[in-house]
């Protein structure tokens, strides 16, 4: 088995680094997290996995045949093409067609882009509002800790997916049903953040109490380095191991939500699909037979969520030694 | 002499880590009568727990027996099949571990813990068994047992949960039993108590006792012999008194020197300089040279076996007969 | 005792109150509820006359409390898709959701709590192994692919089962039940297997997890060198003090399935309230959204409510630790 290159960049880094610097990343740089990660293929295969499906959706309209968002290049008689290898199948349409005669593979790339985009925004804005009320949580503490908690703690036991639900049907009430596509993946955007900020807050929060108390926090409060910076630059490094884990099993979470509200119709539109609405569109055509239309994008997302999820898992196992 | 309860033969016990096998014990020996209370001391990991652990058969992966035998009362019980070591464990061998508090089931009473014990290796009905187990913490000192019996663990102090440990640990009359540090987490006021109480129901059972502690004055209070441990061997063994008072390894002079006396007030503490190797990194030869201060060439070179030397045996290069006259 | 049950009585109730702020603002401001009743060429003085009746002049801490009061009485006003009051709709689907979810977490205890025992003390053999790859596609594939895939296999390929609707139901009351008709209880079992999946994955990983951490505690050392046998320490010390959490956390989820069931219903076109739910969302139907929020959440609390209480029934420790503070 070849070595990879990463672990030893960043073991070479860690002793390096200095006392502000992380133990998370010391902790990452050692052989046991890297040993692990070599010792078990299915970590990289899933690593491999989910780099393939960035690329994927990052170079999407040089591999698609057509542009599955584009009305003007599909063809209503190129509908409910089967698959190439299919009897029935037809160059170029390699998964076949759906009703509308888009070219089901070309519609996986870019809804894999759709997706991607919304789980990866999704987690950039649950993980910044989460870290930043951790923060503030934690540093502060008082009433603004215990305002904020409770709150974490009455939404913690409501599922994300209700809460992004009501959140959905909020903003269409206020805007009205006829909200672009754009917007839309704003609105799951906003939704999906809004609903797994608490699992950061709580998580940084918990740091945040530790390190405070510790002698290096006092110290630069003594030289008088304002607060926001004592936070950023001092504390929060320390609970980036952590965050890390939380992230990577998020953006799995939050490519879930993001299908399963557009396969319940608040999502993604017809007109601009992601997976989740993909396979909304083939549920349709099951019982007519017709069922590489909602196959493929279904092996598509649960091939991606299932690698992410190993690499979550993996990485939480690494990072926290105890749990092995 | 009659066949003593314990008879540990050149013990070895490994530890197949990822990085390589380690070590921690290496060719230890030692006999226990009956109703004799053998002290094992030594500072923390030099391998007193492992053997405790080794004789009740409870290594658990990746740690195993890599050689030498383990008699029990002339059977020898290490290579036994998992099942029959179990019937022997609790039955013929009682463990009394460090820390009380974590010891026992939160969950179950007390004396649902001592019947469920009883009634695993005797035949003894519910009623007996709850009858000797109201007698047996009667008999560790516990007050008003026929009402206790039904508290649940969190309900006892620390001190007297150790004594239910120790009922536990005696309630099958086992001839040998193994106390693993058993005052260690307790209060200073309570350790006596407990000690006491080991030392008298060893002598009224005639049972044999393999105590281990790193503190000597426990050994002291207690024993009848002693096995120094370090880095995974026995340096030193003998009587208590003879050991303490005329300690031979150098090792086992630091250690006795670092005892505070009540007498001698002015005498200075002696301090080993540096610390036990770890496992990994063992130095050649005696493992004590690098801290030693008599130590020679051949220290650094050959490895030392026991030497039978008065009441005692000492694995140490300084008494072997070729070099005593020159080094002492 | 009694001051712990106060204590969490009061907590339960704030909870309830936030929601039902929250509740109420999605009624009140998310939306004009008057454009909801009137058409679009009402003349301005209908409009006010409606605004009137409505009481949505009123000071805003007034309506909230004639809200609250309503909701007090299951009163959530009326649903503007239905034109029906929301109570009588919610209370129509509630069995259906109620009877799968109860069938679901059932399904997910016993297999979850077999399994991840089996998991844990088996670890090296290769059902466990299977197991836990089960437990990650359980974990990795969304609710409602695992339906259509059941829906494909056993419905559409193979025809044994239906693939939506509740089957032939039985009126007991205003219950209607699934559970006395061969029909019924064969259209639940796929939406049951479908939404009992995650918790069952979920369970099953607890249990391993909390069983492998339970058995390197001193206690079950000590009991291994008490000679107890391995059946008595895995089976009586070791799962027993396994499930105290997992009882825990299973009852809590209890919740979550019923908020899960929204899915689940919605692949099977199930009759519940989740179901109504989604169409509400997708129809903007404010009233039903407020009203499933509150019930939802009133189970919520509920169960962690009688779930706190019932912890310290089991956990000696709690008792006299909440006791003793009380």
């Amino acid at each position: 088995m070849s070595d990879t290159v990463v672990p030893h960049k960043a073991s070479s880094s860690a002793p390096r680094a200095g006392m502000t610097s992380a133990p998370w990343l010391a902790r990452l740089g050692a052989s046991d997290v890297f040993y692990s990660f070599r010792r078990s293929r299915l970590t990289m295969a899933a690593a491999a996995v989910t780099l393939l499906f960035f690329l994927i959706a990052i170079f999407a309209p040089l591999l698609a045949v057509q542009n599955p968002f584009d009305p003007a290049q599909l063809q209503l008689m190129n509908s409910r093409i089967a698959p190439l290898w299919t009897a029935d199948g037809q160059s170029p349409f390699l998964l076949g067609t759906d009703e509308q005669g888009r070219d089901v593979f070309s519609a996986i790339l870019y809804g894999l882009r759709i997706s991607l985009t919304v789980g990866l925004l999704g987690v950039l804005f649950s993980g910044t509002l989460g870290i930043v009320l951790g923060l503030i949580a934690g540093y502060f503490g008082g009433a603004v800790d215990s305002l904020i908690m409770r709150i974490a703690d009455v939404q913690l036991t409501f599922p994300a997916i209700l809460i992004a639900l009501l959140i959905n049907g909020v903003v269409k009430s206020v805007f009205g049903n006829r909200l672009d596509a754009m917007s839309m993946l704003a609105v799951l955007v906003v939704a999906i953040g809004l609903s797994f900020w608490v699992q950061y807050a709580r998580t940084v929060r918990g740091s945040v109490m530790v390190e405070k108390n510790k002698d290096y926090v006092a110290a630069a409060q003594l030289i008088g380095l304002p607060a926001p910076v004592i936070m950023l630059r001092h504390v929060l490094p320390n609970t980036m191991g952590p965050v890390l884990v939380i992230a990577t099993i998020n953006l799995a979470l939050a490519v879930i939500t993001e299908a399963t509200l557009s396969f319940l119709g608040s999502g993604m539109p017809d007109t601009m699909p992601s997976l989740g609405t993909l396979i909304r569109i083939g549920n349709n055509y099951l019982f007519a037979g017709e069922w590489w239309i909602v196959a493929f994008p279904g092996i598509a997302l649960a091939a991606l969520i299932l690698s992410i999820n190993l690499l979550g898992d993996w990485l939480r196992d690494a990072l926290n030694p105890k749990l092995r | 002499m009659t066949e003593p309860v314990l008879s540990v033969c050149d013990l070895q016990i490994e530890f197949a880590l990822r990085r390589g096998t380690l070590r921690a014990i290496d060719g230890v020996s030692f006999d226990i009568a009956k109703g004799e209370v053998l002290g094992v001391v030594g500072e923390s990991g030099a391998g007193k727990s492992v053997t405790g652990l080794a004789v009740i058969g409870l290594i658990d992966p990746p740690g195993r027996i890599a050689g030498g035998e383990i008699y029990l009362s002339g059977l020898r019980i290490d290579h036994l099949p998992p099942e029959d070591l179990r019937r022997i464990r609790g039955k013929r061998i009682g463990m009394i571990f460090q820390d009380p508090l974590t010891s026992l089931n939160p969950l179950y009473r007390i004396g649902d813990q001592i019947v469920e014990t009883i009634r695993t290796h005797t035949s003894l009905s519910e009623q007996a068994a709850r009858k000797r187990a109201i007698d047996l913490l009667a008999e560790v000192g516990i007050p008003a047992p026929d009402k206790r019996i039904d508290g649940y663990p969190h309900e006892f102090s620390g001190g007297m949960r150790q004594r239910v440990v120790i009922a536990l640990a005696i309630c099958v009359e086992p001839e040998l039993i193994i106390a693993d540090e058993p005052t260690t987490a307790l209060d200073v006021s309570v350790q006596a108590q407990i000690i006491s109480l080991i030392k008298r129901l060893g002598r009224d059972h005639g049972t044999a006792v393999m105590l281990v502690t790193h503190d000597m004055g426990v050994i002291a209070e207690t024993s009848d012999r002693v096995a120094v441990m370090y880095s995974g061997r026995i340096v030193e063994i003998g009587p208590v008194q003879d050991v303490i008072q005329n300690p031979l390894h150098p090792y086992a002079k630091g250690l006795m020197g670092a005892i505070p006396t009540l007498a001698g007030e002015d005498k200075r503490l002696v301090q080993i300089p540096g610390s036990m190797p770890r496992l990994s990194a063992i130095p050649q030869g005696c493992s004590f040279n690098p801290r030693c201060a008599f130590a020679f060439d051949r220290c650094r070179i050959e490895r030392p076996e026991p030497i039978r030397h008065g009441t005692q045996a000492v694995a140490c290069h300084l008494y072997d007969a070729g070099v005593e006259d020159s080094a002492a | 005792m009694l001051a712990f049950t106060l204590h969490r009585a009061i907590q339960a109730i704030g909870v309830m109150i936030a929601v039902g702020i929250i509740a109420f603002s999605m009624f009140r401001f998310a939306g004009d509820p008057v454009n909801q009743i009137v058409s679009l060429d009402t003349p301005p003085a209908e409009r006010a006359a409606v605004r009137q009746s409505l009481g949505l002049d009123d000071p805003v801490i007034v309506q909230f409390a004639r809200y609250v009061g309503n909701a007090a009485q299951f009163k959530f006003g009326v649903s503007y898709q239905f034109r029906q009051p929301v109570t009588a709709l919610l209370m129509e689907r509630m069995p259906a959701t109620l009877e799968l979810a109860t069938c679901a977490t059932m399904l997910a205890m016993v297999f979850g709590i077999l399994m991840g025992v089996y998991s844990a003390l088996r670890r090296d053999t290769l059902l466990a192994k299977a197991f836990q790859a089960i437990s990650l596609i359980g974990i990795s594939l969304p609710t409602f692919l695992i339906g259509i895939l059941l829906i494909y296999l056993f419905a559409v390929v193979l025809g044994w089962l239906p693939s939506f609707g509740r089957g032939e139901v039985v009126r007991i009351g205003w219950w209607t039940t699934g559970l006395l008709t061969v029909s019924g209880l064969k259209a639940l079992i796929m939406p049951s297997v479908t939404l009992g999946l995650f918790q069952m994955t979920l369970i099953m990983r607890l249990v391993r997890a909390e069983m492998l951490e339970v058995l390197r505690t001193d206690y079950i050392r000590f009991a291994r060198a008490r000679g107890l046998t391995t059946r008595a320490i895995h089976f009586g010390h070791a799962l027993k003090n396994t499930l105290v959490p997992v009882i825990t956390v299973a009852g809590l989820q209890f919740g979550s399935v019923i908020a899960f069931a929204i899915i689940t219903e919605t692949v099977f076109q199930w009759p519940g309230m989740g179901l109504l739910f989604v169409q509400a969302v997708q129809n903007v139907d404010i009233p039903i959204m407020a009203a499933y929020l509150l019930f939802v959440s009133l189970i919520f609390v509920t169960i962690n409510f009688v779930v706190d209480i019932l912890y310290t029934v089991v956990d000696p420790r709690l008792r006299s630790t909440i006791s003793g503070a009380a």
